[in-house]
């Protein structure tokens, strides 16, 4: 079954045709090329497909992109701003908060939402916060210390 | 990509029941956050949905005229966990709502979705139970309302009648009013885990030293979610020390049905019960106003 949808990503307006069956990172990979997003467990454990919708952090390989219509979408690719990068991304940089990297594009989409809404995170809560997120190499303290940079500045 | 055969979206409570008058098959989704999951495992093939995510109503927590809390069976568990009402008023189900998986599932998964999935080890029954949580159903027919402890028959099946859809979850006051309450999820990681025990105790006290009531609502201590009557009756009006605390934790056992599962054998959920009812209930008594126990 065809559905239309019109959203936007990374400001930008997508208007298409989908099959009700097929997922928010399906669309986003394969339609659109942002392959910044990543397919890990596929059920919601992983938070390697984490996207913002309407600023929250989501798990797109749950979301049916029907869901998606007349909402607003911001992958890893729409976090830098005329390719300058984030100060939470600069802080992943410098505290080597990355290993083979595939969970790296949803740790920044939810640090960059911690960032965003301007609120004070203790180390505790900063972990709460990341706990949707696995990172198999098992790097979690330079993860979680680049946040709590990034929170700080 | 899921194999759905069929797809509506609901924008009201009324355009729900239609649907659902008309295609009985039907499955509901509102979070997807179960749904989908089982989809995805092949538990499920061409499935018809009827989506709820658009129908804003049955996402409100409100406070009725009769102080009755209403929570929209659309309320996530992030939407409850930030919501004043139920800060003030049920912190104990706040707490419960903050164990369920991580802050991606929180803001998808709803409380309408985690009661009528029927399982066992559902984050918000526990607690629902302690509070003798009130269902309100909708269907063509009309308005039916069910305490929650007969709602759940057996594990995965609930008393959701075809064409009925769940509405709203009601917390009367003399069931939140002037209690303490405390919700422990036993498991091996903190976060993204289904409890291998869970258990809410609320205590309304007599003075400084009595109990009053006190209620227990166990998970996975059971086909379904339970409460534990025989340590509820024991608990009134004693004097609040070691021993009667002890003696509850021993009562809350015998109305358990524990098993074994690849997660704990009976023999160790029974000692979890025993030990973690008692850690509960001193953490209870001390938000309800009483002196802390040893």
């Amino acid at each position: 079954m065809l559905k239309k949808i019109n959203f936007t990503v990374n400001g930008k307006t997508e208007s298409m045709e989908i099959d009700v069956g097929e997922t928010l990172l399906e669309i986003l990979r394969e339609r659109l090329h942002l392959t910044g997003v990543k397919k890990g467990c596929a059920v919601g454990e992983c938070g390697a497909c984490t996207v913002l919708i309407d600023g929250t952090p989501t798990n797109s390989c749950i979301y049916l992109a029907v869901w998606a219509d007349g909402r607003e979408i911001v992958t890893v690719e729409g976090i830098a701003k005329g390719g300058v990068l984030s100060k939470l991304q600069k802080a992943f940089i410098a505290e080597g908060a990355i290993q083979c990297g595939y969970c790296t594009p949803g740790f920044v989409v939810t640090g960059t939402a911690m960032v965003e809404s301007g609120k004070h995170y203790s180390r505790e809560e900063v972990k709460q916060e990341l706990a949707g997120h696995l990172c198999r190499c098992t790097g979690y303290q330079n993860i979680i210390r680049a946040v709590m940079k990034a929170l700080k500045q | 990509m899921y194999l759905i055969e069929d797809y509506a979206e609901a924008k009201t409570v009324a355009d729900a029941i239609d649907i659902l008058a008309s295609n009985p098959g039907w499955h509901i989704i509102a979070g997807g956050t179960d749904l989908l999951i089982k989809m995805h495992h092949g538990k499920l093939d061409k499935v018809q949905l009827l989506s709820l995510r658009r129908i804003e109503t049955l996402r409100t927590v409100w406070k009725e005229e009769n102080e009755n809390i209403s929570i929209g069976s659309l309320a996530t568990f992030k939407d409850i966990a930030n919501h004043p009402l139920i800060q003030q008023s049920i912190p104990v189900l706040v707490e419960a709502a903050m164990t369920m998986g991580g802050p991606q599932i929180r803001s998808m998964a709803t409380i309408g979705g985690n009661i009528c999935n029927g399982i066992p080890s559902a984050d918000s029954a526990p607690v629902l139970f302690a509070l003798n949580a009130i269902l309100k159903l909708q269907s063509k027919e009309g308005e039916r309302v069910v305490p929650i402890q007969e709602f759940y028959l057996s594990p995965g099946q609930v008393d959701l009648k075809p064409g009925e859809l769940l509405t709203d979850i009601l917390i009367t006051p003399d069931n939140y009013q002037y209690f303490g309450g405390c919700y422990i999820k036993f498991t091996m990681r903190k976060a993204m885990d289904i409890a291998t025990l869970g258990v809410a105790v609320i205590c309304k006290l007599k003075g400084k030293d009595r109990f009053g009531q006190v209620r227990i609502g166990l998970g996975v201590a059971g086909p379904t979610p339970l409460r534990c009557i025989l340590a509820e009756e024991y608990a009134m009006d004693k004097v609040i020390n070691e021993i009667t605390i002890a003696e509850i934790g021993k009562a809350a056992v015998q109305s358990a049905k524990a098993r074994t599962s690849w997660r704990a054998s009976k023999e160790y959920r029974e000692h979890l019960i025993e030990e973690l009812t008692q850690r509960a209930l001193k953490i209870a008594i001390t938000r309800a106003g009483g002196a802390e126990c040893a």
